[in-house]
């Protein structure tokens, strides 16, 4: 058998149906489903290093990439995941489109409803418009990021990451950095985190830690060098410039001086500590480029690498549920 | 038969009139609009000549009195015209209504209270009246013609959910409000921490990842507007208190001797912030739902009489305003037809509160503070009366709902409480009584 053979093999027994009609929130999930899909995504790993990496798990079905917030990583990403399963892609960007022109979300929903898409990967800055979307189409929809509220494949993808880095993700101490507050990333990652029993410490100023967060079971620290003591993972969110100025934190460089990673904070750690950072960097603001960019330490491309083996699992996924029926 | 010239005689109800204190068996005669004859326990009716109504024993109550009511006349009437929100009011045993000013353009001058209560009366259905805004075009800035609004007709003063940010401004409209024993009303929500947010903050607010405001935002503008009140001497109601926190400096205020009237909507009685669920946006209002323990100490305010008024706080939006992302949404809800049937299921049924106490401010309370006529079951008064059965079940379906905008809270929701028969001046305005 050739090597192509043996992977597409090891996709067909791996595959399982998604556990719900979307991904909308990492609550969609549970702990087998997700470990199903991290299997999934490993094989995906493996047959996306290969040169030809043409599956046909998806042939002849339609992904529709609908950004209602710019995006270029986020974007590619899903699109190379779905090309790469032989699906059919089309990328909207709608920012600049006729949504803009007063046509709401629920007559774009239903206009690209109507050209019977497969499954719709939707993007839009207000928290709740995905699940609002979801219920008005009948194809899967895949957020890809609400607002503030939730990027589930994000966190699935850092938790591929660290299971390929750690073996486990059982018992890690991981501290999620920075602003936690509009994170949407940080929202899935706490809830995707605990699930696979992780422990989770959020570290930032009190103007981007939501003081209600002491109820989801996690630990607050507004010291980055107490936050970052004993965790093996350091987990750093982007800050949003334009929000910053004077508001949330008074400057940039007094946020890096507090807040930033850099080699000296990272020695509180622990010794073998990972870096992970969702994209795209604010060097110098909340990480340095000497921690960023060093290897040993960093898994920040790895992440990168991951998010298109993690979203081709949860697209198979998506589309073997819709195959197999409920 | 709706002639205001026949004699009508209402005879075997169940009184219930806050503004005497009265629940009790008892009949009612009426002639040219105006409540005849009133009959405690079973006294001789005069029936003679009269169209008998036999009320079976349900309650017969002094019509509703909705002080925040928001139609789309002039300016948005595909939201609600004033007459959709007087069909809707008169199916909700509402008799009379308060029109917002918040209108396009605000009603904040004399000839526009005049225009709306002409409409109004036009309509032959229930009272339409107006409240003027408290400043020109609801800005803030400059003093609107309270004199005259006041001579034409307006009920009381506001700029609705517009906050009057510069206390100079206000201390100059309550001081000059005061030299015409004006009502001014103001919603007490701190400009900076509210702005921009569509939610409370909380915990599912912050999984939800919305923006939300604090409950102390009531609070901090709760004590500037009553420090002014307090510095002259104006008639003031407090427009939707929603929280506990400001609840108690109201308590503390009166207790020091203020006079002032206050106000809650009934969704804040019947709703919590958990009642947005995954984004419902039917319940995105303004103020946002707030906690259990919130809307628990609004329900014993209601108990102990702190509450003056309470209101639909009516507030048409049709569907394409409503069907966005949650924090893109128009806030509020309409409330004319539900109005009765929630409060008497939440206060009452589910509450322990007295028919008496659910029935008085909305009733008598909101009568006695615009100084109006109505508001009571007493010979001479109008005869702007509800029939109503208190235990009847029904279903809500906003399909059917008289306003045009079917945006309710309540959709699909059981609620006991029907109305029956609604009376303004004597005619019969809406019968369900088959």
């Amino acid at each position: 058998m050739t090597q192509a053979a043996l992977v597409t093999e090891i996709i067909q027994e791996r595959l399982t149906p998604f556990p719900k009609d979307h991904f909308l929130a990492a609550a969609d999930l549970n702990p087998p489903a997700a470990m199903a899909l991290l299997d999934l995504a490993d094989a995906f790993v493996d047959f996306n290093r290969q040169s030809a990496k043409g599956v046909d798990v998806m042939r002849g079905q339609t992904v529709v990439n609908l950004f209602f917030e710019n995006s270029t990583r986020t974007s590619s990403s899903f699109e190379i995941a779905a090309k790469r399963l032989g699906a059919d892609v089309v990328t909207m960007p709608v920012a600049s489109s006729s949504v803009k022109k007063g046509e709401t979300l629920i007559d774009t929903a239903v206009t690209l409803n109507a050209m019977k898409p497969e499954i719709l990967v939707v993007r839009h800055s207000a928290s709740g418009a995905v699940d609002l979307l979801s219920q008005k189409v009948g194809c899967a929809v895949v957020n890809a990021g609400d607002g503030r509220h939730e990027h589930p494949t994000q966190a699935l993808l850092d938790l591929l990451t660290l299971r390929r880095t750690f073996g486990d993700v059982g018992g890690l101490t991981v501290a999620i950095c920075g602003d936690v507050t509009h994170s949407r990333v940080a929202r899935s990652n706490i809830a995707l985190l605990q699930m696979m029993g992780a422990r989770v410490r959020l570290v930032g100023p009190p103007t981007l830690i939501p003081s209600v967060a002491q109820r989801w079971n996690v630990e607050i620290c507004h010291d980055m060098k107490e936050g970052l003591q004993g965790v093996d993972v350091v987990m750093m969110l982007r800050l949003q410039l334009e929000r910053m100025a004077g508001a949330l934190i008074p400057s940039t460089r007094e946020y890096f001086r507090f807040w930033g990673l850099d080699r000296e904070k990272l020695a509180y750690a622990n010794p073998n500590a990972k870096v992970m950072h969702p994209g795209p960097m604010n060097r110098g603001v909340e990480i340095d480029s000497d921690v960023a960019d060093d290897l040993s330490v960093s898994l920040i491309q790895d992440q990168v690498e991951m998010g298109v083996a993690a979203r081709m699992a949860v697209l198979a996924a998506l589309a073997h549920r819709r195959a197999v029926g409920n | 038969m709706n002639s205001a010239m026949t004699k009508t005689a209402i005879i075997n109800a169940r009184l219930i009139d806050p503004a005497t204190d009265y629940d009790g068996q008892g009949a009612v005669v009426i002639e040219n609009g105006k409540i005849k004859q009133v009959v405690h326990g079973h006294g001789a009716v005069d029936i003679d000549g009269a169209n008998v109504i036999d009320a079976m024993g349900r309650i017969l109550a002094p019509g509703l009195i909705d002080i925040r009511v928001k139609t789309g006349e002039p300016g948005n009437e595909p939201k609600e015209t004033l007459k959709s929100a007087a069909l809707s009011a008169a199916a909700g045993g509402v008799t009379t209504i308060v029109i917002q000013p918040d209108t396009d353009p605000a009603v904040d001058d004399p000839a526009m209270i005049d225009h709306i209560q002409r409409r109004g009366a036009a309509l032959e259905l229930v009272h339409v009246r107006a409240a003027g805004a408290a400043t020109q075009g609801r800005k803030g800035e400059r003093m609107a013609e309270i004199g005259l609004m006041d001579e034409a007709g307006a009920l009381y003063f506001t700029d609705v959910d517009n906050v009057i940010l510069n206390s100079r401004t206000l201390q100059r409209v309550m001081s000059y409000a005061a030299s015409f024993n004006a009502l001014i009303a103001c919603r007490p929500t701190e400009p900076w921490l509210s702005e921009g947010t569509v939610a409370t903050a909380g915990e599912l607010s912050t999984r939800l990842g919305l923006s939300a405001q604090p409950a102390i935002a009531e609070r901090i503008q709760l004590e500037r507007d009553l420090a002014l009140v307090e510095q002259t001497g104006a008639r003031f109601l407090v427009d939707q208190i929603s929280t506990d926190s400001a609840l108690e400096v109201l308590t503390r205020a009166r207790k020091r001797g203020l006079d002032v009237a206050a106000s809650v909507s009934i969704n804040h009685l019947c709703f919590n912030e958990i009642d947005i669920g995954d984004y419902r946006t039917f319940y995105r209002l303004d103020p946002p739902l707030r906690t259990e323990e919130d809307r628990q100490a609004m329900i014993e305010a209601v108990r102990d009489g702190l509450i003056d008024v309470i209101t639909s706080a009516h507030c048409p939006e049709p569907a394409e305003n409503k069907r966005r992302p949650f924090a893109e949404a128009e806030p509020g809800a309409v409330g004319l037809e539900t109005l009765l049937a929630a409060a008497i299921t939440n206060l009452h049924h589910e509450n322990g509160i007295e028919l008496i106490d659910v029935l008085r401010p909305l009733t008598h309370g909101p009568a006695s503070l615009l100084g109006l006529e109505s508001g009571t079951i007493a010979e001479g008064a109008p005869a702007d009366l509800v029939l109503f059965d208190a235990g009847a079940p029904i279903v809500v379906d906003a399909a059917t709902l008289k306003s045009k905008s079917k945006n309710s809270p309540f959709d699909g929701r059981r609620l006991q409480g029907k109305v029956l028969l609604t009376l303004v001046e004597g005619r019969i305005v809406h019968d369900q009584r088959q």
